[in-house]
């Protein structure tokens, strides 16, 4: 369903240079340095999978998920989702996908949640009848029958990942892309947030992508994990298999982040 | 354009949020145009006129362009705060929806506040029209209209570029302020007070003088014939957005493929 094959992607980063003279000279004539941010990346994800892509910061997680949504074109390489290149016709694309990008909001701040997902139904174009349908459906399992008309403002970072996350399914996408999806939540709302997931997943069968720091999110959620690492893919399968890799029999209480702290050093990254 | 009107009930909705707060903001907005109007009012109490214009014929003037500049800041500031959009990856977000990228940024910033700069040049120019001796026609009126209109896209054009460059960098963006508040203070009085390098610059480049300075000519009666000429260049020069757009759209496709 999705696929990515030998992806490459280079970017080109003006040097930038202190004080006014540098900054008029820079119009003129600019220093690049390049930066590959994937190299060689291929792989593909099935329809009703939910993949964990984790790895450091500034690994490639983010480029990855931009490429699949349409919104950065790589330098080169292939990329294929439901059989179409993302970037070729972007408005027919992203009506398939749902993104959450857990750092930022996509409710408006000072207005009820039931206003921004109203705009959201205008500029999907959902019909009146799915679009009830769907708000239901989601106002039951995310639970947002207390909140759905306060402003944003005044919610809980809990409740809010809650609203963000329906408001990125109110369209019935096929894909949905979570970038840090339980970033800064407490235990209780973590688990709560990864159960709504699990559930979308099952029961109206949506792909999940998720990127992720937080390794309770992998266990709890995922079916197969991709590591990446300087731009690369270093490793694709299950999650069990490469715990039972770094975990030695005299060492069974090690925590998750443990496990994968020692991956990262495995593979210098 | 329903999306759009969408977009601007949500916004209004969230700015009047703060009763007192948006009431200051008003108050505020209606000082910088009072100021520069008590300006021209000093200058033309002092001198009588300047070039032979006198002081309602500059009024309208005034007006015209107060007017189109707050409709332009009203309707798009979200092109003038473009370059918080691309900092904090909101553009990102823009991209990921199904719709063009112009309603979705014009869309973002609706900003309700000019209307008091607005509301004072509607007084300025209801002034220039009961004190003034502009002989009516059905010309002329329409002649205005087009002026107003003109002057709110070439305003909202300017925007769009300044927007624009913010795909390529966000250092210096206040240099386009030049072009804007800069603008405005010039495009107020008829061109043909300055040196003959700004005449031209703001009749081919930037053309403000197709909407201020030769319609106004006409309006007032010091150029005869041609009328409905002189109604329809305004419009014209809101032909300017035309360039505008392309640029823009030249700048989505070089995000897309460098990213921020």
């Amino acid at each position: 369903m999705i696929s990515f094959q030998d992806i490459n992607m280079t970017y080109k980063v003006a040097k930038r240079q202190q004080g006014l003279r540098a900054a008029l000279k820079s119009i003129v004539k600019r220093d690049y340095t390049y930066v590959e941010a994937l190299k060689n990346v291929s792989f593909s994800i099935e329809e009703g999978e939910i993949i964990g892509y984790i790895g450091p910061n500034g690994a490639g997680k983010s480029t990855t998920i931009k490429i699949l949504s349409g919104i950065l074109v790589p330098t080169s390489g292939d990329c294929s989702v439901f059989g179409k290149r993302p970037w070729d016709n972007r408005i027919a694309h992203v009506k398939n996908i749902g993104v959450v990008f857990g750092q930022r909001t996509q409710l408006m701040w000072d207005i009820p949640v039931i206003d921004s997902f109203e705009l959201l139904r205008d500029i999907y174009r959902v019909q009146t009848a799915d679009y009830k349908k769907n708000l239901d459906e989601l106002v039951e399992i995310f639970s947002l029958s207390e909140f759905i008309n306060t402003p944003v403002r005044q919610l809980s970072l809990g409740q809010r990942m809650r609203c963000e996350i329906a408001a990125s399914l109110l369209h019935s996408p096929r894909i949905l892309f979570l970038d840090e999806p339980t970033i800064g939540l407490d235990a209780v709302s973590k688990v709560a947030v990864r159960n709504f997931i699990k559930r979308i997943n099952k029961e109206n069968d949506v792909t999940v992508m998720l990127t992720t720091h937080d390794m309770g999110d992998i266990d709890a959620l995922t079916d197969r994990v991709m590591l990446i690492g300087k731009g690369q893919i270093l490793y694709n399968g299950s999650f069990e298999q490469m715990k039972s890799k770094y975990t030695n029999i005299d060492e069974q209480s090690r925590t998750i982040e443990e496990i994968i702290a020692e991956v990262y050093e495995d593979f210098s990254i | 354009m329903k999306l759009y009107f969408k977009y601007v009930r949500l916004l209004l909705k969230s700015q009047t949020q703060y009763k007192a707060s948006f009431a200051l903001l008003l108050f505020s907005q209606f000082l910088y145009p009072f100021v520069s109007f008590a300006g021209i009012y000093l200058l033309f109490e002092r001198f009588g006129n300047i070039h032979g214009w006198t002081m309602f014929e500059v009024f309208v003037s005034y007006a015209v362009i107060v007017m189109s500049f707050a409709v332009a800041e009203c309707f798009s500031r979200g092109f003038d705060q473009f370059s918080n959009m691309i900092r904090t990856g909101l553009f990102d977000r823009v991209l990921v929806r199904p719709r063009g990228t112009v309603v979705q940024v014009l869309g973002s910033g609706f900003d309700i506040k000019r209307l008091s700069p607005f509301l004072f040049s509607v007084v300025v120019l209801i002034l220039a029209i009961v004190f003034g001796d502009i002989q009516w026609t059905f010309v002329r009126a329409v002649m205005l209209f087009n002026m107003i209109v003109g002057g709110t896209v070439i305003f909202s054009g300017i925007y769009m570029l300044q927007a624009t460059v913010s795909f390529w960098t966000i250092d210096g963006l206040e240099f386009a302020n030049i072009f804007t508040h800069g603008i405005r203070q010039h495009a107020i009085y008829p061109l043909d007070i300055f040196p003959r390098g700004i005449t031209i610059f703001l009749t081919f480049i930037i053309p403000f003088g197709t909407i201020t300075y030769f319609p106004l000519q006409y309006l007032l009666g010091r150029i005869d014939g041609m009328g409905w000429l002189y109604a329809f260049m305004p419009l014209a020069g809101a032909l300017f957005i035309v360039p505008c757009i392309l640029a823009w759209r030249f700048g989505v496709r070089k995000y897309t493929s460098a990213g921020s």
